[in-house]
């Protein structure tokens, strides 16, 4: 038996709850209960214990551990402390925040107020994207139902700890959701990522002490205060005893299942189950009884594994093993057999010129050039070489190599070079059926005016 | 000071007030003073950036290059009535999203990214809207137009009256 098989959903308990998004069905749920009991039982280092011991990673790409990002904070600081919460979700393919934030606003708010009250933040603010309104909708009135039942404002509950939430709207930008590129945005600035060293935790959004976690991060808070370290440690992947370097990947997870499936959907699962199960159990198998090609393992810019890597873990390690960058959001996309590489990677590469935001030069430039490229490879006239220049690209550009601040083009790269690894017959064999005379040809060629960033 | 604005009304100026106490800083209300401009005019133009930059105590030009950076803000002319984000990142695309964008700019007379002359609609490309389960999909308004299809594409349209324009 699996351990998916007896698993049974709690970030998801309120999909298909009548009015599952009200104060009073999540109260009904045991909801807000663990927060009140906890203001009066537990200091705030105790509640950063209590995370730091359940082994909770962040769910916003990165898998940082979360309680372990709290303590950064400067001990006795006058304030104010501020806490971000990550609500920008553009990853393609992702959107669990989303169905988290509409379907049970208050899981999310609850797991918000813990984590106020453990980092010590008097202001939250939900950074949320513009494409999101009804998310909006609904946490706005998740808030106002808050304040209400005094779960939000001064002295909440008589605790002596005091909070306010605010949604800021986001403008449609993708590197808002990079941690100081939100901070940024925040401040009413274009969204340019930081450099870091000094990291959030010291020096933040209006230059004060900074935690930003993700939506998906906060709904787990607030089970692992209502559940308990020990439940939330029986939930997936433990820590490899040969790695001291693995913190393991405990607890539920929300995948997103979505492309050539029957079934697209945001399936809840224990952190760790495959790929090929997720598409079979939960997602009723490829679409129209075809085959798969390869399967996106957390975001686009994870990568891709393929057919004979469907078995690896969905985990924080497993999408590594198969020279893919990460687990990413758990965001799955099936493609299919009928799909063509040199169509992937170039809806991949568009999307990462359309959203670098400029700042650094190899970000910049490679992203917009490798679309060039793309651009030219499909119009006919590829040539060999563009193989080498593009994974030299991938390369180059990023955080691994050094070359820029932030991790977008570290992303942005991934989808190459597993691409052009994984696929390199298909795409050899494209150039040379597409343009019969010229593949060998290695003269610098002008590149085709580009039609379809913008 | 009020007799000197042109673009901004008083329930804008109002709007953007309330919202001070939030943020302990003026710059901080940049974008939710841009979206509440924009919201009601369907662009931001650049008497309005002066205005806004001087209710937040900032130069112009920093209000200019935060409103730039995000291409989401109109500036020398609206948006149609209807703004409409059609998705073509990956799980849209595999599953028709660009078509759908072909067929409806096709349908309505325009190319991706254009208004019609009317002023009806816009449509644009955009990249995830994060409506994957229901791919391929449309952001209009606030609506999420999900799993679209040519006939879906085209009751759309004919609700917002633009067909064969």
């Amino acid at each position: 038996m699996k351990p998916s098989d007896t698993f049974q959903p709690v970030l998801l308990e309120a999909a298909g709850i009548q009015d599952g998004f009200s104060i009073k069905s999540y109260r009904s749920r045991g909801g807000y209960a663990p927060l009140e009991k906890l203001l009066v039982e537990k200091k705030p280092a105790e509640v950063v214990d209590l995370v730091k011991s359940s082994g909770l990673r962040g769910r916003g790409g990165a898998g940082f551990m979360t309680g372990l990002k709290w303590t950064f904070l400067p001990k006795d600081h006058p304030g104010p402390i501020y806490l971000c919460v990550n609500a920008d979700e553009s990853e393609p393919g992702t959107f669990n925040n989303r169905i988290l934030m509409e379907e049970d606003p208050h899981q999310v708010l609850e797991g918000i107020i813990i984590s106020a009250y453990a980092t010590r933040a008097s202001t939250a603010y939900i950074y949320l994207r513009y494409e999101y309104p009804k998310s909006w909708d609904a946490l706005q009135k998740a808030i106002d139902e808050a304040y209400e039942a005094g779960l939000l404002g001064d002295n909440i509950q008589g605790s002596g700890f005091s909070l306010d939430i605010y949604l800021h709207r986001g403008a449609a930008a993708y590197i808002c959701g990079e941690e100081t590129g939100l901070i940024e945005s925040l401040e009413g600035k274009r969204a340019w990522p930081r450099i870091k060293p000094p990291f959030p935790a010291i020096e933040g959004v209006f230059r004060k002490p900074t935690v930003v976690n993700n939506i998906e991060t906060m709904a787990c808070v607030a089970q692992i205060a209502r559940r308990g370290i020990e439940w939330f440690r029986s939930i997936g992947i433990p820590a490899d005893p040969d790695n001291p370097r693995d913190p393991g990947s405990y607890g539920p997870k929300l995948y997103c299942l979505s492309g050539h499936v029957e079934k697209p959907g945001c399936y809840e699962a224990p952190l760790g189950i495959t790929a090929r199960e997720l598409i079979n159990r939960f997602g009723g198998g490829v679409w129209k009884g075809r085959r798969v090609k390869a399967v996106i393992p957390g975001g686009i810019s994870m990568g891709l594994m393929t057919e004979d890597e469907l078995d690896t873990p969905l985990d924080f390690t497993g999408p590594g093993t198969v020279g893919c960058l990460g687990l990413g959001t758990a965001a799955v996309v099936v493609i299919d057999d009928t799909v063509s590489i040199v169509d992937f990677l170039h809806n991949s590469c568009r999307f990462f010129a359309h959203e670098s935001c400029g700042q650094c030069t190899p970000c910049r430039e490679g992203t917009n050039w490798s679309l060039r490229m793309l651009e030219r490879i499909r119009a006919g006239k590829g040539r060999l070489r563009d193989l080498d220049l593009l994974a030299e690209i991938g390369d180059t550009m990023g955080m691994m190599p050094g070359s820029t601040i932030c991790g977008l083009a570290d992303g942005a790269a991934w989808p190459i070079k597993n691409s052009i690894t994984k696929f390199r017959d298909e795409f050899e064999n494209y150039i040379k059926q597409t343009n019969p005379t010229g593949y060998m040809e290695t003269d610098p060629v002008p590149a085709l005016p580009i039609v379809t960033t913008h | 000071m009020i007799a000197n604005r042109r673009i901004l009304t008083d329930d804008m100026v109002a709007r953007i007030e309330a919202l001070a106490s939030r943020y302990p800083t003026k710059q901080a209300l940049t974008l939710p003073a841009l979206h509440i401009v924009h919201d009601e005019l369907r662009h931001v133009p650049l008497e309005a950036v002066v205005e806004i930059a001087k209710l937040l105590d900032l130069a112009p030009a920093e209000v200019q290059d935060t409103l730039t950076f995000y291409q989401f803000f109109y500036q020398t002319k609206p948006h149609g009535k209807v703004r409409a984000f059609v998705c073509r990142s990956i799980s849209c695309a595999l599953r028709g999203g660009e078509q759908v964008l072909d067929h409806l700019c096709k349908k309505a007379g325009i190319k991706p990214g254009e208004t019609t002359p009317d002023g009806t609609i816009t449509i644009e490309p955009a990249e995830c809207l994060g409506a994957c389960d229901f791919a391929p999909c449309m952001l209009a308004g606030n609506d999420l137009h999900k799993d679209l299809t040519r006939e879906k594409a085209d009751a759309f349209l004919d609700s917002v009256g633009r067909q064969n324009g």
